[in-house]
């Protein structure tokens, strides 16, 4: 096929970058890790002082530099990213132009203006309300303003990865229907498409508020809306980062989806599902019914966690499969230990997916239970489960991708395969032992968001046990680990990009080629006779089992407290 | 054929699901529905829910109603700001005032006994922490929420604040004594 539009193919992978998507898909990934190098600093200050012993910096800089860590790693280093991966998702593996390039600059440029616009709110100290900006708390104007900046920026981007998806169906770049990745990626972007408009439905007004215009919010109504963005939001990232995971399991193993069927409904459920899950964060506030909080928690979030264990067994059930048809069929684990973990790009996925899984998923759904929630609300429990999450599991597999991404979208050799090697390691178990920590340390009543719990100078004073003390310290240098892992990650990155070796980019041309249905397979997935995956099974029943003990671990220590009613 | 290509088949959704998967769905499914029923079960037989008992009110009202109570039932003072300690009977309704940056009087319960605990701030969001039992709930301005305790420990608890509420938001501590008679 021949267009007007320049292409070139990656002479490495085959892929299809079309030029004018190229240099958004970098720019935006670019932004993303100077958003991330900016909080990864911010966590290192913050770290060494919640680690009691250390106590770095002073009340105030602790709460200002914790509002803007929080939103320049949830929101800015995690949607520049995602915003190069819609762009990638489309453009790249449809093999498609991208649409309307221009306006994708604008929103770029939305997103920049709306970053520095909240920031500087926050670091003139006229904006420490921290990311959730709990009316009545009050914050300058323009840190509402520049969030609403930049969701309108990655709203602009979202609709343009909508339009090309049609620009790619209208102009057949592609047989069949989209890949697996992309339906991923879709499932994210109509996500954010919701959550961003609730977004915008509560900081508009709070804006508006912030500026005199409005006299008072309610500050239920505003939890309310605001965790429909808040919690939703983080569905963006869970669809974006397993969508990552099926791409690498396919770039590193050409790992085919177990079944089609499955993979894709389970990200059909995230999207009917995932948003009512939002009411997990109000389940100790007053003023909202136990039948409403029951049901939004329980019909609402199982089926999305559902949804999350079913991707749990696929991927890695994809990718025993694809190891047992190269030969590695010995006994039930040959496979994984045999699977290339030199490679960041693996190692990275495989410590994402297990630490999202064991440690996220499990704490997640533990508080999205309605009484248990009371027993670790605000607590260092929260930031302990979604550094799980969000770090563990979202960073790490963005991480991943890099790894790939560098030869063949920046057309760099990454630097320092050394290190590379073992930047997944230490971040993944840096992070999975501070998420550990502060889980800890939560379940001893540690607060979250907490400059001393000495209480040094109030008049009546809490006493802490000791073991919460050694949790701190724990948290303490397992973060700085991670910190190193993640400073390693940065370095790697950036270094790969400005000295990294060059490699042949292929030349741009107006020639591009169809991404052709593949023709080998008749209608079946892998039989449905045997059990392609025993492996994958064990792993999965080892999961649940620690599912369930931790669960009823904290029933019987629920029963324990005061009886309330 | 691998998941950056287009599926196989067009028809996607009707390629067969392999043994394995559909044994994990089913397990996890099962699992899903026992954590449902867990929630229903425990408001019916267990002896820790959250009650959704809230009223709008005025600070000024909530203000009196806990002075009001101070005055009946306080039996002395502590620290240097002369902070009220009150023992009020089983059954009252209970005050508990959240502010910029304190909890305000110091409450002191019955062991086994039964009280209704009003909680709201009189500015912005505070967190209700008690400590070393760990029951947290979520203060807000405007909406009083009762809370039917009864505490099953004698001792000296802590109350922390755990929602940021401003720069004095880590000095929000205060005591509340459990005696047993
Ligand atoms: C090595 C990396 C990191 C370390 C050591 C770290 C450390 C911390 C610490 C100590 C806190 C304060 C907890 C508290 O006092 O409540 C915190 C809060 C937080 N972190 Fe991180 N963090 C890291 C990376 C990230 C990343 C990559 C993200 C997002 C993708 C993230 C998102 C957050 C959020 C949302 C908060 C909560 C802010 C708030 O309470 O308003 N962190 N982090
Ligand atoms: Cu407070
Ligand atoms: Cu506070």
């Amino acid at each position: 096929m021949a267009g007007t539009e320049l292409f070139r193919t990656d002479p490495r992978t085959g892929l299809q970058y079309h030029k004018s998507a190229e240099l958004l898909i970098k720019a935006n990934a670019v932004a993303a890790v100077v958003a991330l190098l900016v909080g990864g600093i911010i966590a290192l200050l913050i770290t060494l002082t919640r680690w009691q012993a250390v106590h770095l910096l002073n009340a105030d800089n602790f709460y200002l530099l914790l509002t803007a860590h929080g939103l320049d790693m949830l929101v800015i280093w995690v949607i520049f990213f995602e915003i190069a991966i819609l762009y990638f998702c489309s453009s790249t593996l449809l093999r498609s132009r991208l649409a309307t390039p221009r306006l994708a600059w604008l929103a770029f440029a939305l997103m920049v203006i709306g970053t520095v616009t909240f920031n500087a709110a926050i670091f003139t100290g006229n904006a420490t309300v921290m990311m959730t900006s709990y009316v009545p708390l009050p914050g300058h104007p323009a840190f509402y303003l520049g969030l609403i900046l930049f969701a309108v920026g990655a709203l602009i981007g979202c609709f343009i990865f909508l339009g090309t998806l049609v620009v790619a169906r209208a102009e057949k770049t592609y047989e069949g229907s989209i890949p697996l990745v992309t339906f991923g990626a879709l499932t994210a972007c109509i996500i954010a498409i919701f959550t961003i408009a609730s977004g915008a439905i509560i900081l508009i007004p709070t804006f508006l508020w912030s500026a005199g215009y409005v006299k008072s919010i309610d500050p239920l109504m505003y939890r309310t809306i605001w965790w429909a963005f808040g919690h939703s939001s983080q569905q963006i990232n869970v669809s974006a980062h397993v969508a990552v995971w099926y791409a690498i399991a396919a770039i590193v193993f050409a790992a085919k989806p177990m079944s089609e069927r499955v993979s894709r409904t389970a990200f059909v459920l995230y999207i009917l599902f995932l948003q009512l899950a939002s009411a997990h964060h109000l389940l100790a506030d007053p003023g909202l019914s136990t039948e409403w909080k029951v049901f939004n928690t329980s019909y609402a979030m199982y089926l999305a966690v559902l949804a999350s264990m079913i991707h749990g067994l696929t991927v890695p059930g994809s990718i025993e499969v694809a190891q047992r048809a190269k030969g590695l069929t010995k006994g039930l684990f040959e496979w994984i230990r045999k699977a290339p973990w030199g490679n960041p790009t693996f190692s990275g996925m495989f410590i994402s997916l297990l630490v999202f899984g064991f440690l996220g998923g499990i704490s997640g759904v533990m508080m999205g239970t309605e009484q248990l929630n009371m027993i670790i609300h605000n607590t260092t429990y929260v930031p302990g489960h979604f550094h799980a999450t969000v770090v563990g599991g979202t960073t790490l597999a963005f991480m991943a991708l890099t790894y790939f991404l560098i030869p063949s979208l920046f057309n760099r050799e990454v630097i320092m395969p050394g290190l590379a090697k073992w930047q997944p390691y230490l971040f993944g178990i840096g992070m999975g032992v501070f998420s550990l920590a502060l889980m800890g340390a939560g379940t001893l009543g540690v607060p979250r968001r907490h400059w001393d719990i000495t209480f040094a100078g109030a008049s009546l004073p809490y006493e802490y046990p000791g073991t919460a003390y050694l949790m701190l310290a724990i948290m303490g240098v397992s973060g700085v680990v991670a910190i190193v892992g993640g400073a390693a990650y940065i370095l790697i990155t950036v270094g790969s990009l400005l000295w990294g070796k060059r490699l042949a980019a292929g030349a741009y041309g107006r020639e591009t080629t169809v991404l052709r249905m593949p023709v080998d397979t008749a209608l079946t997935g892998h039989g449905t006779g045997g059990f392609v995956a025993p492996g994958t099974f064990v792993f999965a029943m080892v999961f649940l089992t620690a599912f369930i003990l931790y669960y009823f671990v904290n029933w019987k220590y629920l029963s324990t407290v005061w009886g309330l009613s | 054929m691998s998941a950056i290509q287009p599926p196989a088949q067009r028809i996607w959704w009707k390629q067969p699901l392999d043994k394995v998967e559909l044994v994990w769905i089913v397990i996890a499914f099962a699992w899903c529905l026992v954590m449902f029923f867990m929630m229903p079960y425990w408001h019916v037989f267990g002896k820790q829910n959250l009650s959704s008992e809230t009223y709008r009110a005025r600070p000024e009202m909530f203000a009196r109603a806990a002075e009001e109570m101070v005055a009946k039932w306080k039996v002395r003072e502590e620290t240097e700001a002369k902070i009220p300690v009150v023992a009020p009977p089983a059954g009252a309704d209970v005050y508990l005032i959240a502010r910029l940056w304190d909890w305000w009087p110091i409450l002191e319960l019955e062991e086994g006994k039964t009280y209704r605990l009003n909680l709201m701030s009189m500015d912005y969001q505070h967190g209700f922490s008690l400590q070393p039992e760990n029951i947290n709930v979520q203060v807000l301005p405007g909406y009083q929420h009762v809370v039917t305790v009864t505490p099953n420990r004698a001792g000296t608890y802590g109350i922390v604040c755990n929602e940021f509420c401003g720069a004095g938001h880590h000095k929000m501590v205060s005591k509340l004594y459990v005696v047993k008679k």
